[in-house]
């Protein structure tokens, strides 16, 4: 660029491809920031790190946390998946893929088992994860108590004193009006019987999962947090002895593949309110059909064909 | 049977195919150039180099085109674009008193050195629709004094009760500021991190959180000492070159607001200063930031905590970033099914107990 052109001239004249980023997108200085914040994620497992959260190319909301985590940990020998909402085709799992598709080249994959980091919102894979994998969350409200308590300096001050009373009393109210505690998704954790973490908005059906081989990292862009769980961390779903957690999904085999034991989404299906149930995991689901599992609503596999 | 929904590439792609042709309009009608929009919508250009944080004239008309006229997707444009220039240094502070006034008025006093200057204002225009700009807006150029002398340095009018020892002192702590861009925002917010959010905060909120302290949420009855907008020249250090040259001017409104204190024990009484400044000409919320910035400033004047909005710092801050907002606001629109599905399964089983439990003693009874 010559120095006398002005940055709008640089930015008109030459269209600014993607190439012209560093290595997935972020700027190094920048993921040093965020790796540190990492590393001191991982050392204090569900501490909430504060970090100077960048604005990315795509809306806070879509994903940014978890965007500027995955930038800050792939290289370029990475194969990545991205799911939204269990599934790779969702509309934002594709547009995040081809964000780091552009700006880091890297490999990208569906299949669970290939990928070794791998960008979530709001679910954990069916299939469980090794060592040498890291998940990446998105996450909207780091603060669990955020709803019980909406000023930031009142909640640091309660983990600081490890004061998580108000939690236990609003889960207790639960079951004082409902007879149940009536949280079916973010369900608060206790990580190492230290500090209460939100696992972002998976089903509780996914809390089980957390306790892994694999890395866990959380981002979270618009509040400027990042938490981890390093490989098999205990992580505990908050209940009571009389009133234990209980993972919960639709009481269905998948439609598709006949799996009894994954998580399942609900589709409304012809004008009536028939309703189908699927793997909210494409990929298990996708393998299970492969694999020649054939559930009640699926396609009948034409001869010759398979 | 059925066969799984896919396509999200597809979608996607023809998406955007569809938003390039809805921003062109019209094919018949003339295309838009960023000079134009930068040369005629200077406003909007100005609000957004103001909430985007980065002074530059033809990247924010260039986002204004790209975003539709959308001014805070034309922000996020810019946010998303500034974030990865890199910084290579910082200026000295800017020097206001040397500016070059295109206007400056002050409510507190009929006139004062350096004058009253009405420059282009709105202020006395009567709000009625020109027919004549829709048919041709060729406007004749506005009188020129006849030999202009070379603009001196306007004295602040806060200096002259500032000599009074009127004025409460702000005090140089002489920390360089923090940078609200490149740390994570922690709380209690010193003042310059709370008006780095302010000159960058959605100027609607910023005014709604003024206006509130004026209809008596936090009331700290504010006068206009003085507003001005002008160009001010920016300056920096060079190390190789062991002193500071001029690498460019800005265009600069700022507000001076003169605050009622009525003293406490230990401090006579005396008038207190709220400050607004903004990238641009952008008087609205230049005005708007000084009045939140004085509200902001309770605690460290020694005031009581009314519980009003804008006296929470908290609050406003982590509520000003128009770019947070509707980033947050608008992604409920994603998918959700994954949750909602879990919710579902939850409030079909709290029925299916309420029911039965309601049904239980009915059965028993007959």
């Amino acid at each position: 660029m010559s120095p006398a052109m002005t940055p709008s001239e640089q930015y008109t004249n030459e269209d600014r491809g993607m190439n012209d980023y560093n290595f997935a997108y972020l700027d190094e200085q920048t993921k040093r920031m965020i790796r540190r914040a990492i590393l001191k994620g991982l050392a204090i497992p569900g501490y909430q790190v504060p970090f100077a959260s960048r604005e990315m190319p795509m809306p806070y909301g879509w994903g940014t946390g978890g965007v500027q985590v995955s930038a800050a940990v792939l290289t370029p020998e990475d194969t990545f998946k991205v799911i939204d909402q269990g599934a790779d085709d969702t509309t934002n799992a594709v547009s995040i893929r081809r964000f780091f598709q552009k700006t880091a080249g890297v490999a990208v994959t569906e299949a669970t088992t290939e990928a070794s980091v791998i960008q979530t919102r709001h679910r954990i894979p069916e299939a469980a994860l090794r060592v040498d994998q890291v998940l990446v969350y998105q996450v909207p409200i780091p603060e669990p108590l955020r709803f019980l308590e909406p000023s930031e300096v009142e909640t640091r001050k309660m983990h600081e004193l490890e004061e998580y009373g108000l939690m236990h009393v609003k889960l207790y109210e639960d079951i004082a009006q409902h007879g149940a505690i009536a949280t079916a998704y973010a369900y608060p954790v206790k990580v190492e019987g230290r500090y209460v973490m939100d696992p972002s908005p998976i089903p509780k059906f996914d809390n089980p999962k957390l306790e892994m081989a694999a890395i866990q990292l959380f981002g979270a862009g618009r509040e400027q947090r990042i938490y981890a769980l390093p490989p098999y961390t205990q992580v505990v779903s908050l209940d009571f002895e009389d009133y234990p957690f209980e993972a919960s999904k639709a009481d269905h085999p998948c439609g598709l593949c006949g799996a009894e034991d994954s998580y399942l989404d609900e589709l409304i299906v012809d004008d009536a309110g028939g309703r189908l149930f699927m793997c909210s995991d494409t990929d298990y689901c996708a393998a299970r059909q492969a694999a020649g599992h054939r559930g009640a609503d699926a396609a009948p596999v034409l001869e010759g064909m398979a | 049977m059925y066969v799984a929904v896919k396509g999200g590439e597809r979608a996607i792609d023809n998406a955007h195919a569809w938003l390039a042709e809805e921003r062109r309009g019209d094919a018949s009608v003339p295309e838009l150039s960023v000079a134009q929009i930068r040369e005629q919508m200077t406003l909007a250009v100005n609000r957004v180099m103001a909430e985007g944080s980065l002074y530059d004239p033809d990247l924010a008309a260039l986002a204004i085109k790209q975003a539709r006229g959308d001014l805070i997707e034309a922000v996020f444009l810019i946010r998303a674009y500034r974030t990865t220039l890199p910084r290579f240094g910082a200026s000295r502070p800017m020097d206001t008193g040397t500016m070059a006034c295109d206007r400056r008025v002050s409510a507190t006093f009929k006139d004062a050195p350096g004058g009253q200057v009405l420059g282009p204002t709105f202020d006395y225009t009567h709000r009625l629709l020109d027919f004549k700009l829709a048919a041709d807006g060729e406007v004749p150029s506005a009188p020129e004094v006849a030999d202009a002398e070379p603009s001196k340095d306007t004295p602040h009018i806060m200096e002259f009760l500032d000599r009074e020892g009127l004025m409460q002192r702000d005090t140089d702590t002489s920390t360089p500021p923090r940078d609200l861009t490149r740390e994570p925002l922690e709380l209690p917010a010193t003042r310059d991190l709370r008006l780095q959010a302010l000159t960058r905060g959605d100027e609607g909120f910023v005014l709604g959180m003024a206006y509130s302290t004026q209809r008596g949420y936090a009331r700290n009855h504010a006068f206009v000492a003085e507003l001005r907008i002008g160009k001010v020249a920016v300056e920096m250090d060079i190390p190789e070159l062991g002193f500071a040259i001029e690498i460019g001017e800005v265009e600069l409104t700022e507000c001076e607001t003169v605050n009622q204190f009525t003293g406490s024990k230990s401090e006579p009484p005396q008038f207190t200063r709220g400050y607004g400044l903004v990238f641009g000409m952008s008087e609205r919320k230049a005005i708007s930031m000084a009045l939140v910035d004085r509200a902001l400033r309770w605690e460290e004047l020694g005031e009581d905590n009314l519980g009003a909005p804008a006296q929470d710092a908290e609050f406003v801050l982590y509520h000003a970033d128009n770019i947070q907002a509707t980033g947050f606001l608008e992604h409920i629109k994603l998918p959700h099914y994954v949750d909602f599905q879990s919710e579902l399964e939850l409030i079909r089983k709290l029925r299916r107990e309420a029911t039965a439990a309601q049904d239980a003693p009915r059965e028993a009874a007959e």
